[in-house]
């Protein structure tokens, strides 16, 4: 499948979306979006609440009916979705999730498999609210990986979980992208989570993408990295939040007038 | 070794649970004091011991420790009160046997075969009725509750039905069927109806939206939703309509088995009335509660080993 002729031909991307609105009655969410994912690109879509990049997330999962709106869109059909909320169905059993709809013959050893991968092997057959917030994060991711997705759609993934258990995520989820390669479009608040997990990341305001950065720092980024913190000023910015270094580098009096913020 | 439960080990389901009986209050006063013991059984589940319980045993707040066998205290006392005033002559034998005489008769009425056989009938008749209405509520409550069309067919006659108290269909359904079994199993399949549709219904209905989106994005069919995410979680819903159900077979049972029966629990307690006999009265009054605590007891052993995922294990 992912075989081609030649090497001058580039493989197609994952994810084509070209002028794609969506409106809620008089609201426009998403005005004339275009986005283009690579095959096993990571991107990560920053915006404040609102600012519709659920719905953008949404529009490509084919979760949004009863939304009005106009766009082209190419995504491959093999693509899971991952939600903030774990949603594992409590009454089945934490391998019986993972390979929830998986019509194969060999769809548990799979199911083991990936649990295995996300370091949940010998917990099969415990029920979801045995586990822990982050336990079950990963039940949900190797829901995801066990059906080998061209394109993962997170939305907030780790927006429930404390900082600790999301770094650790955050750890896991690059060593699982960097095995499996699928694309991904993660959707975050998070600057911080964006810069260390991205390819590229991209910043919605008001519906439309305001910004994008290409992150192109060696896999472990560590948060002091001087380039980390360049990226962080000026996503920051794209987002409309002054940083206090970024307005003591600008001005005394601006720097007074933004005392308020942390 | 009881341990005062720690309020944490309640499932959140407990609240989801009081929250679709509200929906479906039947219009029948014993469901809701069914449901009223269903929520404390659910309160009173200890957490599995733990440290929690070993450090502090009992709740600063908490009505107190707890009496060996208290449950037994109350009916025990009764007991000897009855026993007392029937010795001493303050309660006539005309208005209320005494203990004793209902325990001799008890082991006459079981030696001649008598209650065993009536004991017979009266199970057979439940069990039927309950088992036609069971099963006539949960094809109604699928086909009304996964379909549009199905509930467009289905749901109207039921909520008309609803309305209707079922032993007011009684003169209808003796003219159509007569005195015989068909009258009796049908008017408890009739009221047994009702409950197990209303809750199948609601929980079918209630079914998490977040859920069936999750199910569209593993791109499950029509069929696998049904079979891992709708009945499953309406799983609940029904246990409660069936807990409801098993109550309402039993009232059904006494009016049907007092109207020209010719055997049964009832037909022995309404001859006894004829001659008097208040110890065979007491003798059938006792037969009828111990199958209401029996047929509860097995929904909810039931209601254990099916919902075992509700339980929350040591945290």
């Amino acid at each position: 499948m992912a075989s081609y002729p030649g090497r001058l031909t580039a493989p197609p991307p994952t994810v084509r979306i070209r002028g794609l609105t969506r409106r809620f009655g008089a609201r426009t969410v998403l005005d004339d979006v275009d986005l283009t994912i690579q095959r096993g690109e990571f991107v990560a879509l920053l915006g404040r609440s609102g600012s519709g990049k659920s719905t953008l997330l949404r529009a490509i999962a084919e979760l949004d009916y009863d939304v009005t709106g106009s766009g082209e869109l190419h995504m491959p059909e093999n693509r899971a979705v991952v939600f903030q909320d774990t949603r594992l169905l409590p009454w089945a059993r934490v391998l019986d999730n993972v390979i929830l709809g998986l019509d194969l013959p060999d769809a548990v050893a799979r199911g083991e498999a990936a649990l295995a991968e996300v370091g949940l092997a010998g917990r099969e057959r415990a029920w979801p609210v045995e586990l822990s917030g982050g336990e079950q994060q990963r039940v949900a991711l190797a829901r995801s990986l066990v059906r080998d997705p061209e394109l993962v759609l997170a939305d907030e993934p780790f927006g429930a979980l404390d900082a600790l258990t999301r770094m650790r995520m955050h750890d896991l989820l690059r060593e699982l992208c960097a095995r499996h390669r699928p694309a991904v479009l993660l959707v975050t608040h998070d600057v911080d989570e964006a810069i260390t997990l991205a390819d590229r990341v991209l910043v919605l305001v008001d519906g439309r993408i305001a910004e994008e950065q290409r992150i192109e720092l060696p896999a472990p980024r560590p948060l002091r990295d001087p380039r980390f913190l360049a990226h962080r000023e000026s996503l920051l910015a794209a987002l409309g939040v002054a940083t206090a270094a970024a307005s003591t580098e600008d001005t005394d009096s601006s720097s007074e007038l933004e005392g308020s913020a942390p | 070794m009881t341990t005062t439960l720690p309020t944490r080990a309640i499932s959140p389901r407990v609240a989801t649970r009081a929250a679709s009986l509200r929906v479906a209050g039947g219009p029948d006063l014993t469901a809701t004091a069914d449901i009223h013991g269903s929520l404390v059984g659910a309160l009173a589940r200890p957490a599995g011991g733990g440290p929690v319980a070993r450090r502090r045993s009992r709740r600063r707040l908490g009505p107190g420790r707890r009496i060996p066998y208290g449950a037994a205290l109350g009916p025990a006392l009764l007991l000897v009160a009855w026993g007392l005033a029937s010795a001493t002559g303050v309660l006539d034998a005309r208005v209320l046997s005494a203990p004793w005489t209902v325990v001799t008769t008890a082991s006459d009425l079981i030696a001649d075969g008598r209650l065993l056989s009536n004991l017979l009938t009266s199970a057979q008749r439940a069990f039927l009725g309950l088992a036609l209405g069971v099963g006539l509520g949960t094809v109604l409550a699928l086909l009304s509750g996964l379909t549009r069309v199905g509930e467009a067919l289905v749901d109207g006659p039921v909520q008309l039905k609803r309305a209707i108290p079922t032993l007011a269909l009684i003169p209808l359904l003796i003219l159509w069927f007569g005195i015989g079994e068909e009258m009796k199993v049908l008017t408890i399949a009739l009221g047994v109806v009702i409950p197990v549709y209303v809750h199948t219904h609601a929980a079918l209905r209630t079914i998490d939206a977040r859920y069936v989106e999750l199910a569209e994005t593993v791109r499950l069919s029509r069929w696998q939703f049904v079979q891992k995410v709708a009945l499953p979680g309406a799983l609940p819903g029904f246990l409660m309509g069936v807990r409801l159900a098993v109550t309402g077979a039993w009232l059904a049972l006494v009016v049907v088995e007092q109207i020209n029966a010719t055997s049964g629990i009832g037909y022995m307690m309404s001859l006894a009335r004829s001659y008097g006999q208040t110890e065979i009265i007491l003798l059938g009054l006792v037969v009828y509660g111990l199958f209401g605590l029996a047929s509860d007891a097995a929904v909810r052993l039931i209601e254990r080993r099916t919902l075992s995922w509700r339980r929350i294990l040591a945290g």
